[in-house]
């Protein structure tokens, strides 16, 4: 066993550290000066003293900047204590796995030095400042050990594990004991016990496992396609009668795949397809921000893959709901994650993951809600690119062979599904330990570059992606249709120890499914062999419509495809819906609107999101467009993401999003409206159109048993319906997440209701795409829609602290002519700039279009066209009506762009200016606010500059 | 006519061969993608190409330090057969990774004979990764070929080790191809016009005889001009900065075929 440590020179920066000096200062324990990270590898094996210089040198140090010293007790040991140094080692949990172990494992090994059994890492923080015990056990627990997978070394040297062992024996369950533990409702309990009963025997636990898993609320989404019982009406099925109907009922022929696959797809120029999926990865990420977030991303790239015969992962989004960051740190809640940490930690592991992925991130958001503390919200979205006519979903012969791919099972994430499906109590960070893993980005990578030549090289026929319920329900599903026989035996693990139960419901990352036909399958698995991935054939399907398992030479389950798949007894839920009434405001509009200006600007939702933006890759695959940050110093926020999939055409993919809980709790109907609204808009902002949109719909909701909760649901989905319906934008996927609360001291918080509304356009020509930013002095400033006294929900009402209850609604028709005639517009070139109303209305859009464009603006409030008299100036500048835009025209365009607006409300209401402020006169032609742009734009960037 | 061929190398965790090799396509360049095992194995020889590329990603995840083990895979199983193809004349371009992965196999700043390097690249000075677009002024006495004829460049970068780390002994025979600059070209400018904290700003550099080039920005990243992140103001050239660099490359190859 040999301990080698590596360390910066003194001399040399640690970047690591400055970033933990940051953090604990975060923490108000201001007395740490410096902190200096040491990485440490264990190696299990004996090796001369030359053996271990060679791999220091020639491989875990740099012999530049680092050094390195073996088998010595530690550089800067315990008893430094006298001046000030604190030393702690932090080590993964037993079970975790490090994918660094791998890679240094390869790296010996090209080394020549093939004696190493078995490597282990782990990191040494040497913390300098005077600090007391508690001082230190917060820095541990706060920042430097998530007990979930790490622990602090007290004892030296680690142990590596001895090599656990599994002995089989089936396992039959008595249903009626067992229902409990599977979390069967009794409907449910009562099916599967009528189906042993007649089978005349007991179920085994990788049976109820599979059903399980298989009606999990997270795989059929029971509550979608309950009965629902509002008032006197009846609705058989939500998702078929609001999100999926409206697809049907708009019969769009560029929708090539709705519904049925793992991301829905649709036609992008004739030749290739684009297919897009968002999920979200909330509770994992809850208790272990940065692997759960990491697994999320790493999971929603292989929708995409996973859909039709393989599409190639061109785009993530982002979209996150966080408690404030300034959450007071003593009310936190046992068990609960501080905000700022789950904040950092996700975006850590979205980026680490989807920056080695390759994928550009372009498009996201991040809100801020307190009752999102300890349920908060991960929405991960991939936008994929495969050939037109491999968009249909494969299908499977009888004889085609089950072939797992990719990473290695563990006992990764073992009930992930039911867990996500469940309520989170002050326990669930101890208890759902197995639900966490750490990703391993590489792996998937692999698998992606692999896959994408057997799949143009069609070697195999279908394809699916093993996600949640693990192997159970990938190829639960494939084998729907055939019957498929699995030999659990044969899948590869990363240790051994797992029952048979464990390797058919195990969420290890990392891994696909595919069917391939015997004869491909030899050169199916030269390929992946060639690249160092994995392939193994572990089943076949059948024509018997069974699903059948083995471990070693015995059936351990057989269930009938059409119990699995079709024998979930129907829910029933009562739901029911009283419109909330919040105290009307009650303050005076001020005379100056500059410090409210500044307010909303420097309001956690809508601050600059720049420190998130940049530590995501967003150039990669080299087809941006128009960036997520844009404007003359490259720092203005950009309304939606465009890029250019095919390189070489001049088709461009549109990628917006939509989401406002805050009128959610006024009423969740126009909170929905305003969602699509708020994605379209942006779509229409960048120049884009509303001839190809296609929607995906996340519902975040709470506990849907409690009948009000669920009328909500029932009233976002109607407005889904109505909406897209006059937009004639389908919906093409979307996934619930429900029973986001959490149990604290008896009272249960749950989440706003939290719609996010996804949108993919397509652009038939980049070069007319417009950014947000003023560009030309003297040029008009034109508001075009019309402005309601609509400040219910709003950041202005919230700032002064109101919900109000006048929410922004939408008269989708008349939303839909303005888009359209905004469009034409732009496209005849009419457009120099154009910004979307949203959070902070007339007034943030006004102030940002200025300070991305370095320019000044001169604003009328007179001129704003009214939908109702509105007297109050406040209300004017920041109303959020939806359907509305900033339009900056040219002097010499203004006649052609009025003519092409025709019909649609709108005023010139200023103009941009060479000087460094932003103006504006109101209603009565007074002048209400003056700030200067410098002042505007620190308001915005400072609060998340971190 | 025959085509100058490329070699794209792709490794576990490369991610960007795709935009490279279609930025040496548009060149005039024949592109192969090719896998380090393939070399390793005899399956593909480097003296089939005019050019080696070593693009961008996050080889092997970067794990121990950026590009480490695949630059170890390079130096250790591929050494000679580098040497070889550089000596009969061929071209080799890092970028990003690719830079991170020829210092620390001992290629640039120039092939020693399995010496310690005396150059690295270390993490950021911001501690983080950073993805935004830089200024970079040539260096036009650089004997680099990739860069001739170009005198400023606007590329972005996007990494989380990019700082250039040398001794004064070695900066000062270090030839530097590129160095980071204000948006007016002048020279220290600071964080975030530099945004590693290279020294010497330094941001690409070249072996002695101009034929072996390296960068942190990505240059297949500008080759049109709706790349530029202030095209919808300034307006979209034809091409993007990057594109004349794989030009030259092609250019040059074209000669010796």
């Amino acid at each position: 066993m040999h301990r080698i440590e590596v360390f910066l020179k003194e001399q040399m920066p640690d970047a690591r550290g400055l970033g933990l000096v940051r953090d604990i200062h975060d923490l108000g324990i201001s007395s740490v000066s410096g902190v200096r990270v040491v990485d440490i590898y264990w190696l299990d094996a004996d090796l001369t003293a030359d053996t271990l210089e060679l791999i220091c040198r020639r491989l875990l140090a740099d012999p530049v900047t680092q050094e390195y010293q073996y088998d010595k007790p530690h550089r800067y040991s315990q008893d430094k204590s006298a001046d000030n140094c604190h030393s702690i080692e932090v080590a993964y949990n037993a079970g975790v796995t490090d994918p660094v172990e791998a890679t240094v494992t390869k790296a010996v090994d090209d080394l020549g030095i093939s004696e190493v059994r078995a490597i282990k890492t782990a990191r040494r923080y040497l913390i300098q400042g005077e600090l007391d015990g508690p001082q230190l056990a917060t820095i541990c627990d706060k920042l430097l050990v998530n007990p979930i997978i790490q622990h602090v070394v007290t004892e030296e040297p680690v142990a590596f594990p001895e090599t656990p062992q599994y002995e089989f024996s089936l396992k039959e369950l008595d249903i009626g004991e067992a229902g409990e533990q599977f979390s069967f409702s009794e409907d449910e309990t009562r099916a599967i016990t009528v189906y042993f009963r007649k089978l005349g025997r007991r179920p085994t636990d990788v049976e109820l496992e599979t059903l399980a898993q298989t009606w999990s609320e997270h795989c059929v989404h029971k509550t979608f396609k309950a009965r629902i019982k509002l008032n006197e009406e009846v609705i058989d099925s939500l998702i078929k009668n609001t999100i999926m109907k409206v697809t049907e009922e708009l019969g769009k022929p560029w929708c090539l795949s709705v519904f049925s696959d793992n991301a829905g797809a649709i036609d992008f120029d004739g030749a290739w397809a684009l297919c897009f999926k968002v999920e979200t990865h909330n509770h994992p990420s809850a208790i272990e921000p940065y692997g759960g977030a990491a697994t999320g991303i790493g999971g929603v790239v292989r929708d995409p893959l996973g859909t039709g015969l393989g599409a190639k992962p061109i785009l993530n989004t982002d979209v996150f709901c966080f408690a404030p960051p300034d959450f007071p740190h003593h009310k936190l809640p046992k068990g609960v994650l501080h905000p700022r940490r789950i904040f950092k930690g996700v975006r850590a592991g979205v980026a680490d993951y989807g920056n080695r992925l390759g994928i550009p991130t372009l498009n996201g958001a991040v809100l801020f809600d307190e009752r999102y503390l300890a349920n908060p919200l991960i929405f991960c979205g991939t936008l994929g690119l495969l050939p037109k006519e491999l968009a249909p979903r494969g299908e499977q012969q009888p004889g085609d062979l089950v072939v797992l791919v990719g990473g290695r099972t563990g006992r990764d994430g073992i009930h992930g599904v039911t867990f996500a499906s469940e309520q989170l109590t002050e326990e669930s960070s101890t208890a759902s330990f197995s639900a966490v893993q750490i990703g391993n980005p590489i792996v998937e990578k692999k698998v992606i570059d692999t896959l994408l030549q057997a799949r143009d090289r069609r070697l195999y026929s279908r394809v699916t992606d093993c996600g949640g319920g693990g192997l159970s329900s990938a190829v639960g599903e494939m084998g729907a249709v055939t019957g498929v026989r699995v030999y659990l035996d044969r899948v590869p693990l990363k240790y051994a120890g797992l029952s048979y139960t464990e390797i058919w419901i195990s969420e290890s990352q990392e891994r696909m499914v595919l069917a391939v036909p015997p004869e491909k399958s030899s050169e199916l698995l030269e390929l992946f062999a060639r690249e160092d991935v994995e392939a193994v054939v572990i089943g076949e399907f059948t024509d018997d419509k069974r699903l059948k398992l083995f471990y070693q030479e015995n059936q351990v389950g057989d269930l009938d495809m059409d119990f699995l798949h079709h024998g979930i007894p129907q829910v029933s839920r009562e739901a029911t819906w009283t419109p909330p009434r919040h105290p009307e405001p009650d303050f005076d509009c001020p005379d100056d609107l500059g410090e409210a200006l500044l307010g909303i600007l420097s309001s956690w939702n809508v601050c600059s999101k720049e420190w998130v933006i940049r530590q995501y890759d967003h150039e990669v695959q080299g087809a941006s467009v128009l960036k997520p940050l844009v404007g003359k110093e490259n720092d203005g926020p950009g309304d939606a993401a465009i890029i250019r999939p095919v390189l070489g055409s001049e088709t461009g993919a549109i990628v917006a999003c939509g989401i406002n809980p805050r009128y959610g709790e006024i009423d969740p109907y126009w909170m929905a409206a305003s969602a699509i609204d708020e994605a379209l808009r942006q779509i229409i902002a960048v120049g884009g159109d509303l001839s190809r949109v296609a929607l995906l719909d996340n519902f975040c909701w709470g506990d849907v048993r409690e009948p009000e909760i669920l009328g909500a649901l029932v009233r976002a989905a109607r407005a889904c319906y109505d909406m897209a319906l006059v937009y004639e934008t389908p919906f093409i996927s979307g996934k619930d997440s429900l029973y986001n609360e959490f149990e604290y001291q008896g009272r249960v918080i749950s989440i706003p209701h939290t719609l996010l509304i996804s949108a993919l356009g397509v652009m038939e020509d980049v070069s007319r795409a417009v950014s947000m930013d003023f560009k030309q002095p003297d040029d008009l400033i034109y508001i075009v829609g019309t402005t309601q006294d609509e400040l219910g929900g709003s950041e202005y009402l919230r700032l002064n602290g109101f919900t109000g209850n006048r929410v922004p609604r939408v008269n989708p028709h008349q939303a839909k002519r303005t888009m359209e005639r905004l469009s034409l517009a732009t496209s005849w070139g009419l457009v120099r700039a154009c910004h979307d109303l949203s959070e902070g209305g007339l007034g943030v859009a006004v102030s940002e279009m200025a300070f991305a464009g370095g320019l000044g603006a001169l604003v009328h409030l007179k001129p704003v066209p009214l939908g109702e008299p509105i007297s109050r100036d406040d209300a004017v500048l920041f109303s959020e009506s939806n359907s509305r835009f900033l339009v900056e025209v040219a002097p010499e365009k203004e006649t052609d762009f009025r003519e092409v607006m025709r019909g649609v409300r709108l005023a010139a209401i200023g103009q941009v200016t060479d000087s460094t402020r932003l103006e504006i006169y109101g209603l009565a032609g007074r002048k209400i606010l003056v700030e200067s742009l410098k002042e505007l734009k620190e308001a915005w960037q400072k609060p998340l500059r971190w | 006519m025959v085509k100058v061929k490329t070699l794209i190398l792709r490794a576990p965790g490369t991610n960007c061969d795709q935009e490279t090799a279609y930025a040496f396509q548009q060149a005039g360049a024949a592109t192969s993608l090719v896998h380090v095992n393939q070399l390793i194995r005899r399956e593909e020889h480097l003296f089939s190409y005019q050019i080696l590329v070593v693009p961008g990603g996050f080889t092997y995840g970067d794990d121990i330090s950026a590009g480490k083990v695949l630059a170890n895979e390079l130096r250790l199983k591929l050494g000679e057969d580098i040497r070889g193809f550089v000596d009969r004349g061929g071209l080799v371009l890092g970028i990003c990774n690719g830079l991170q992965v020829l210092v620390k196999a001992g290629i640039l700043p120039g092939i020693d004979s399995g010496k310690e390097p005396k150059i690295t690249l270390a993490a950021n000075d911001s501690g983080r990764f950073e993805c935004r677009w830089v200024y970079l002024r040539v260096n036009e006495e650089s004997p680099c070929l990739f860069t001739q004829g170009i005198s400023r460049l606007y590329l972005p970068v996007a990494n989380g080790e990019g700082k250039v780390v040398a001794d004064s002994e070695t900066l000062a025979r270090l030839n530097v191809v590129l160095s980071y600059t204000d948006e007016d070209g002048n020279t220290s400018p600071g964080y975030p016009y530099n945004p590693s904290g290279s020294v010497a700003d330094i941001a690409g550099i070249c072996d002695s005889s101009g034929r072996i080039f390296a960068l942190m920005p990505h240059p297949e990243r500008h080759l049109r001009g709706t790349q530029h992140p202030r095209w919808t103001r300034e307006g979209a050239k034809e091409h993007g900065d990057g594109f004349q660099i794989f030009l030259n490359a092609v250019n040059w190859a074209k000669k010796s075929l």
